[in-house]
C-alpha cells in the first residue's frame, strides 16, 4: 500500500488541471500578448483564471496577478511594498514563525535599512494581537502574517489582526502568505482587511511554477520584475499560459467543494491525533480541533529521529517531512519548532503528516499500522 | 592556432624495458579522457614522444583540461604544425608564432632547434642562429640568453614543422593500470575522495566500497557517493562502486557489544567485507582516508585495531596530512563541494558520546566474541548482495 501523506510539500494535480495545461500547451498556445487571434484565444484563459480567483476571495478579477508561484509572490509583497512606501517609514513586522520566503526578503530589506520586528508566538504557534499592537507605530509599512504555519498548522487570528492594524495605523499595509491557507479556508481580504495575499498552485492539485499575489487596487506597490509591461506593467515576463489555466480551474475546483473537503479532513485529522495519543511518547504540536489547519499534523516520536523515521516509512510506502533538517555536521532546528519552544529531544524527532481531500482513512491506519510496529523497534537502536 | 600537443612524461622514462607497458596504458587513458571531447583526436607514440593530433575544429581549452586530468603526464605543450615550404616560409612562421604567443615581448629567449629530417639543410646550429636572428630582427625588445631563458622555442623539423614554447604542467604521477588494482573505502567525506585520487595517481587502478544503512542513511547520502565517484573517475578511469547494506550488521554490533566501541568494531568489519570482495575482484590493497587524530577512530590505536583485521597492505595517503591540507586537493580535484553535502554516513548514526579512543585489541576481541553466532552468516549476505555500480566520468 501506498499512503503520499505529504500534501504540504505539494500535491498530485488534478486531471482536469492537467488537460487544461496539455491543452493550452498544444492547442492554444498563442502568446496573449501577441496581436493575432492565436493570442487572442490564449489571453481568454488568462482572463477566466482571474475570474476564477477572484471569485474564490470576492475581489476583483483587476486585483489578481499572477506569479511563479508562493515564494515569489511573499518576495514581491514584501520587497515591492517596502520600495514604494520607504518614505512612509521603513518599519516592517512579521511573525518569528513566517515561512523562509518572507523571512528571508525581510532580512534582506533590513540589509537595506528597513528595521524588522519579529513578533512571538505561544507554545500553540500564535502570535499575540496585544503584542503586535504595541509592535505597530507610526513608521510601520508592512505586517506580514501567514494565515497557516506550514509546520505545525497553526492558524493565525487574521481577521482579528487585520482589523487590529487598522485601528492602530490605518497606513499600515497587511500582507497574508496564505499558501497553506488557500484552498482549506473561506479567506475574505475585504472584510479581514487584508491588502495582499499570496497563494501557491501546487499546493492545491494545480501545477508546479504557479501562484498569484491578491493585491488591493488601495495598495502602493512596485514590480520587482521588469520588462515587457505584462500583466499591466506590474509583473513582466510573458504569461505561463498553461500554469495560469490550470492555477485558476484548480482554485475554483477546490472551492467547489470546501466546504465538503474541510470535513473530511478534519475527520481524518481528528481520528488521527486520537491514535496517535494513545502511542507511548508521541506528542502532536500546535492547537487541535477548530483552531488547527484540516490537513496537518505535526508530531515528535520521541527517542526516534525524524530522518530515519522517514526513510522508515518510505520503505513501507509511506510518505511524510521531516520536522527539522539535520545533518551530520550541523543542526539546525526549524525557526517554527524553535519559537513555539520545543525541547531538542522533541525537535530531532518531528514529522509532518499532511492530507488532501482524496487521502482515505484507510492509509491513515495503514501508517498508524506501520507506526506501532516500527517505532519500538527504531526507539531501541538511539544513538547515546 | 594550436594544432597539436606533445605530451612529456617524467617517470615512466626509467622504466627500462617495460617502458612500452607504461606508454602504452598512458596513451589508452589519454584516448578514453579526450573521446567526450569535441573533436577528432590520435594519440601516437613516435621516437620516444606521445603527440595528440587533430583533425580540423576542436575544443582546445577542453582538450587542455582533459590531458591535464591523465596521471603519467609531466608537461603538455601546445604545437603548431606548418608544411615544409623552405627555410624562409619558416622563419615567417618562427616569427608570427612569438608574435602571436607573446604580446608582451620584453622577454628573453634560447632557440631550440630539433633536425629530425635530416635532408633539411643546414645543421641545427646553423638554423638556431638564423632564426634567432630572425626574432630578434623583427622585435628589438627580446633578448638572447642560452642559459636562463625565459622561453624556450623549440622547432622541430620532421616531415612537417612543429613550433613550440609553451610547457603546461601535467598531473605527474603514473598512468592508470600501471600498477595494479586497490579497493577504496569511499565514506562520503573530503578524506576518501582525496585518497581514492591519491592512490589512482601513482597508477593503480581504484575499484570503490560504499556501505550503506538503510533508513539510517538516506538514498541521498548514496547518490553523493556515487556522484562523488564520478568526481574521482574523471582522473582514475571507470570505477566499480560495490555498495554494501551495512544496517543489519550494525544493528547487530549494537545489541551486542558495549556502545564505545562500536564505531571500532564496525569499522574492522568494514575493512574485513571491503578487503572480501577486494580479493574477489582482484585487487592487491585496500585504501582509506584515515588521517592520525582527525577522529576517535582515527587515533594510532584506533587505526591499529582497525588494521589489525586485515592481511592486505592497507594505503593511507592522506595520514600525515592535517584537515586543511586535505580540503585543499579536494578544491583542487573539485570533490569538495559534493563532499561538504549535509547527509548522514554510516559512520556517523550510532556514535557514541564518548567511543573508546585508546581502544585495547584483546578487549575489542572479547567483544567481538558475542558477535560469533551469527556474525559470518551476516557478512556473507552483505558480501553476496552488495550491489555494484558501474561508474565513469
Amino acid at each position: 500500500m501506498e499512503a503520499y501523506l505529504d500534501n504540504s510539500a505539494t500535491t498530485r494535480c488534478y486531471e482536469e488541471v492537467k488537460d487544461i495545461v496539455v491543452k493550452t500547451m498544444m492547442d492554444d498556445y498563442g502568446n496573449p500578448s501577441a496581436m493575432h487571434q492565436k493570442g487572442v484565444e490564449s489571453e481568454r484563459y488568462v482572463k477566466e483564471a482571474a475570474g476564477q480567483i477572484a471569485a474564490t476571495l470576492k475581489v476583483q478579477e483587476k486585483e489578481i496577478y499572477f506569479t511563479s508561484g508562493g515564494t515569489e509572490s511573499n518576495n514581491w509583497a514584501l520587497i515591492g511594498t517596502a520600495l514604494a512606501n520607504r518614505r512612509q517609514g521603513n518599519h516592517i513586522i512579521i511573525s518569528s514563525i513566517e515561512h523562509p520566503a518572507v523571512s528571508a526578503p525581510a532580512e534582506f530589506l533590513e540589509s537595506q535599512g528597513f528595521e524588522v520586528t519579529r513578533l512571538g508566538v505561544n507554545a500553540q504557534g500564535q502570535i499575540s494581537p496585544e503584542e503586535l499592537k504595541e509592535a505597530i507605530r507610526p513608521e510601520t509599512i508592512l505586517v506580514s502574517i501567514m494565515f497557516v504555519n506550514n509546520e505545525i498548522g497553526a492558524v493565525e487570528p487574521i481577521a482579528e489582526i487585520g482589523e487590529l492594524i487598522k485601528q492602530v495605523n490605518p497606513k499600515t499595509y497587511f500582507h497574508v502568505d496564505a499558501i497553506q491557507a488557500y484552498g482549506k479556508f473561506r479567506i475574505l481580504p475585504k472584510k479581514m482587511h487584508i491588502d495582499m495575499l499570496s497563494a501557491s498552485g501546487h499546493k492545491i492539485h494545480g501545477p508546479k511554477g504557479t501562484g498569484f499575489l491578491y493585491i488591493s487596487e488601495k495598495m502602493k506597490i512596485v514590480p520587482i520584475i521588469y520588462g515587457g509591461g505584462q500583466q499591466k506593467g506590474m509583473r513582466s515576463g510573458t504569461d505561463n499560459v498553461p500554469g495560469i489555466a490550470g492555477l485558476g480551474l484548480a482554485s475554483k475546483m477546490v472551492y467547489d467543494h470546501l466546504e465538503e473537503n474541510d470535513k473530511h479532513m478534519r475527520g481524518l485529522r481528528t481520528y488521527f491525533v486520537r491514535e496517535l495519543a494513545k502511542m507511548d511518547q508521541v506528542v502532536v504540536h500546535g492547537p487541535q480541533g477548530e483552531e488547527a489547519a484540516p490537513q496537518i499534523v505535526s508530531a515528535a516520536f520521541v527517542g526516534v529521529r525524524s530522518e530515519v523515521l522517514l526513510h522508515t516509512l518510505e520503505e513501507r510506502g509511506i510518505y511524510v517531512s521531516a520536522g527539522s533538517a539535520c545533518s551530520t555536521h550541523k543542526r539546525s532546528g526549524s525557526p517554527t519548532l524553535t519559537a513555539i519552544g520545543l525541547p531538542k529531544n522533541q525537535m530531532e524527532a518531528t514529522v509532518r503528516f499532511s492530507f488532501c481531500e482524496t487521502t482515505t482513512r484507510e492509509e491513515l491506519d495503514y501508517t498508524l499500522q506501520v507506526l506501532n510496529e516500527v517505532i519500538p523497534m527504531l526507539r531501541r537502536y538511539a544513538r547515546h | 592556432m594550436f594544432k597539436a600537443f606533445l605530451v612529456k612524461y617524467a617517470e615512466i622514462g626509467i622504466k627500462g624495458k617495460n617502458r612500452y607497458l607504461f606508454e602504452d596504458a598512458l596513451i589508452r587513458q589519454m584516448e578514453y579522457v579526450l573521446k567526450p571531447v569535441e573533436g577528432t583526436f590520435h594519440v601516437t607514440k613516435e621516437q620516444g614522444r606521445i603527440y595528440v593530433l587533430t583533425e580540423g575544429d576542436f575544443d582546445y581549452e577542453e582538450a587542455l583540461e582533459a590531458l591535464k586530468r591523465v596521471f603519467g603526464i609531466a608537461y603538455i605543450c601546445p604545437v603548431v604544425i606548418k608544411e615544409d615550404q623552405g627555410y624562409e616560409q619558416l622563419e615567417k612562421d618562427v616569427v608570427a608564432y612569438v608574435d602571436h604567443v607573446y604580446p608582451d615581448k620584453n622577454k628573453s629567449f634560447k632557440m631550440h632547434v630539433r633536425r629530425a629530417k635530416k635532408t633539411y639543410p643546414g645543421t641545427s646550429m646553423e638554423l638556431n642562429a638564423d632564426l634567432g636572428g630572425a626574432i630578434l630582427d623583427a622585435f628589438p625588445e627580446m633578448k638572447v640568453d642560452v642559459h636562463n631563458p625565459q622561453l624556450l622555442i623549440t622547432v622541430e623539423i620532421r616531415e612537417k614543422i612543429y613550433i613550440y614554447s609553451e610547457s603546461i604542467p601535467g598531473p605527474g604521477g603514473m598512468p592508470i593500470g600501471t600498477n595494479g588494482k586497490a579497493m577504496l573505502l569511499l565514506s562520503g567525506g573530503i578524506d576518501s575522495p582525496v585518497a581514492g585520487y591519491m592512490i589512482a595517481k601513482r597508477g593503480v587502478k581504484i575499484d570503490a566500497v560504499y556501505f550503506h544503512a538503510p533508513p539510517y542513511t538516506s538514498e541521498r547520502a548514496k547518490q553523493k557517493v556515487v556522484d562523488l565517484a564520478k568526481l574521482v573517475a574523471r582522473y582514475s578511469g571507470p570505477i566499480n562502486l560495490y555498495v554494501v547494506n551495512f544496517t543489519d550488521i550494525q544493528l547487530y554490533i549494537y545489541d551486542q557489544c558495549p556502545h564505545d566501541e562500536l564505531t571500532i568494531i564496525m569499522r574492522r568489519y568494514m575493512m574485513k567485507i571491503a578487503e572480501r570482495i577486494g580479493k574477489e575482484q582482484g585487487c592487491l590493497g585496500l585504501i582509506t582516508g584515515e588521517s592520525i587524530g582527525q577522529v576517535a577512530s582515527q587515533t594510532v590505536q584506533s587505526l591499529a585495531a582497525t588494521n589489525e583485521v586485515c592481511t592486505m597492505p592497507v594505503f593511507r595517503p592522506v595520514i600525515g596530512f592535517d584537515k586543511q591540507e586535505i580540503v585543499d586537493i579536494s578544491l583542487k580535484i573539485n570533490t569538495y563541494e559534493t563532499s561538504i553535502q549535509p547527509y548522514e554516513d554510516c559512520c556517523t548514526i550510532f556514535v557514541a558520546k564518548h567511543p573508546v579512543t585508546k581502544p585495547n585489541i584483546q578487549m575489542i576481541k572479547k567483544s567481538e566474541k558475542k558477535l560469533e553466532e551469527k556474525i559470518d552468516e551476516m557478512m556473507d549476505q552483505a558480501v553476496n548482495t552488495a550491489e555494484r555500480i558501474y561508474i565513469e566520468a
